[in-house]
């Protein structure tokens, strides 16, 4: 462990900077074999990307089983989507305050929710999650079933969001500042004290850790991530949707995170491209593709306990 | 005629309560005595409806199509248990949250491959398709025949847990599996029986409700969330709490649906009242979970002492 991180260039890294470089150049690549509708799927594997990352903040580190992060990931686009429409079209603006206003929901429904553990801390969050994409879909503002249009994307003055390519960077601009931050943050004494939880939270408490108040952080860290994703994922796709909201997206969302290795740094990631890949990949060939899916995820909770995460690398 | 509908919903509601029980039954016996979270048991009550349904087709008789469902479905849920569930039960609640998802797709998918996109067509039995008159309010004779067949299965269910011998092994199993293992229970024996028992509860469930609702790919996951819902209210493991849980919920659903809108109209514009009505009444049962967990965080009955 020392060595490795004594050493400049260690081999991690140098896989990390050849990957993210490949990742910068990428649009240009697709735009030069005339492929630019793999731009748009590229943008929302990254998007994707940051929310199970998020999720798996919370899931992995902070060793909460959350059922609604739906509720931060779809609230967040639905709340740029309502502000937008108000008026603010300003992405300086307008996310900073999205960002906020899930955060004060989040610590609402976290610090309720951290009354109960295990399954019934699942089965709570899964609840608030549901009175959220009901009294979402009943908002006459909100566009009811049908959702939220957008006339156009986020101004993020100097740059164009309008442009593809510019999204695509931003994403993944936040989703590599994310994951720098979230590495930062598990290395600090606050990492520390949650991996501490994670393993005995009894032991924590008797040692004065302020236990809940900890977890209530992590959890209000991924959802406030999450809520940015959605911010990225309204401008992507041009509309909030219920379908975004619904428990169905906060399942989806897990099964990234487990897919790819919870609590492994790049878990959230890794399952996000791999299972938005295969859905893509099966689309063009068969009718069927869920079938095969399923017959996947099955085979890597058999055969691959840890996750992809586990199988590629050794440590987290 | 206010009373006549208040009666109407209040029936309503006990028969969707009774049918939720079937579900909620076998996922609270599977959670609480393996610890398995099986988001899969919706595509057994799926299952059921389909297979019900298709063989009612067939032959043209609802009894033929019911114990085809439910003979079905009590092979196809041993299968289950044997070959994949079996080897979850050590796992941890991700593992086993990720492999049953897969089998939603897996399911669903079959579903769609077998028989097709559109939702299956499944009649009541033509001797049942009028109105009884029922203390003087006339009530579909159907809906009636569900909540006896409800009531009947609710009463077997408490003997068989509460009153036999098996059923001490399960309130064993429940409150402590270590050491109902150690004092010589069979648990694996035990639980493949459940699992079955469960799977052809859930059968039950979806041929009742067949004639009612669509029979239709996706219809598990709605309704699953709803057993979840009832499980957590009625503490995991507790076959009392499930029912006093499948009553609350049905009630509280079905008369905030039938009941709500009304009563807004009365405080509020109609216009609001239309809009709001419905989303306050979806949101009631989550809201009411939300309030137990809050004052009692292991639901209303916890099985564990």
């Amino acid at each position: 462990m020392m060595r490795a991180s004594r050493s400049v260039l260690s081999g991690t890294l140098l896989g990390e900077l050849a990957l993210l470089s490949f990742a910068i150049i990428l649009p240009w690549l697709l735009t030069a074999l005339g492929e630019d509708y793999y731009i748009g799927f590229a943008t929302r594997l990254l998007i994707y990307a940051l929310a199970a990352t998020s999720l798996n903040f919370v899931v992995g580190y902070g060793g909460m089983v959350a059922f609604g992060h739906a509720a931060f990931f779809g609230g967040g686009a639905y709340l740029v989507a309502l502000l937008m429409t108000g008026g603010l079209l300003s992405a300086w603006a307008n996310w900073p305050l999205t960002m906020l206003i899930v955060a004060l929901l989040a610590w609402a429904i976290g610090a309720i929710s951290l009354r109960t553990r295990g399954v019934y801390f699942i089965m709570i969050t899964l609840a608030f999650a549901q009175m959220i994409y009901y009294s979402v879909i009943s908002l006459k503002i909100a566009g009811g079933d049908d959702g939220l249009p957008l006339d156009q994307r986020s101004s993020l003055f100097p740059f164009d969001l309008g442009n593809d390519h510019i999204l695509y960077w931003l994403a993944l601009g936040l989703l590599a500042i994310s994951l720098l931050l979230l590495k930062r943050l598990s290395h600090s004494r606050y990492g520390h004290a949650l991996a501490g939880i994670r393993q005995n939270e009894t032991r924590m408490e008797a040692l004065g850790y302020p236990v809940q108040q900890l977890k209530l952080a992590c959890f209000v860290i991924g959802a406030v991530l999450a809520a940015l994703a959605g911010a990225l994922l309204v401008n992507q796709n041009g509309m909030a949707g219920p379908g975004q909201l619904y428990w169905t997206q906060s399942g989806m969302l897990l099964v990234m995170v487990i897919l790819g290795g919870v609590g492994h740094r790049y878990g959230g990631v890794l399952g996000a491209f791999v299972l938005l890949g295969l859905e893509e990949a099966l689309a063009q060939v068969t009718e069927h593709s869920h079938l095969y899916i399923g017959l996947i995820l099955l085979a890597v909770v058999l055969y691959a306990p840890r996750g992809l995460a586990g199988l590629f690398f050794k440590s987290r | 005629m206010m009373t006549q509908l208040i009666i109407e919903q209040l029936l309503n509601g006990l028969q969707f309560g009774l049918m939720l029980f079937l579900l909620a039954a076998g996922l609270t016996l599977v959670f609480g005595i393996m610890d398995m979270i099986n988001l899969s048991h919706g595509s057994l009550y799926m299952g059921g409806a389909y297979l019900g349904a298709a063989a009612t087709q067939a032959s043209g008789s609802f009894l033929v199509g019911l114990l085809a469902a439910l003979v079905g479905m009590a092979l196809i849920g041993l299968l289950l248990e044997v070959v994949l569930l079996r080897r979850l039960y050590q796992r941890d609640h991700l593992s086993q949250v990720l492999a049953t998802f897969a089998l939603i797709l897996i399911a669903n998918e079959l579903a769609r491959m077998i028989w097709g996109p559109q939702p299956l067509m499944l009649n009541a039995p033509e001797v049942l398709s009028g109105p009884v008159d029922l203390f003087g309010i006339s009530y579909p004779a159907y809906r009636l025949l569900i909540i006896v067949v409800g009531l009947a299965v609710a009463g077997l269910l408490y003997w068989l847990v509460g009153h036999t011998r098996a059923g001490m092994w399960v309130r064993a199993g429940a409150s402590n599996r270590e050491m109902a293992q150690a004092l010589g229970i069979d648990v694996r024996k035990l639980f493949t029986g459940i699992f079955a028992l469960g799977a052809v509860l859930c059968a039950l469930a979806g041929m009742l409700l067949g004639p009612l609702l669509a029979v239709q790919v996706g219809m598990g996951e709605d309704i699953l969330i709803l057993a979840f819902v009832v499980i957590v209210i009625g503490g995991i493991g507790s076959i009392r709490g499930a029912l006093v849980g499948s009553l609350l919920v049905g009630m509280v659903d079905t008369l905030g649906r039938a009941l709500l809108p009304t009563l807004l109209r009365t405080i509020t514009s109609p216009d609001i009242a239309a809009h709001v009505g419905p989303a306050l009444a979806s949101v009631l049962i989550y809201l009411l979970m939300a309030a137990v967990l809050f004052w009692r965080p292991t639901g209303l009955f916890p099985a564990r002492a």
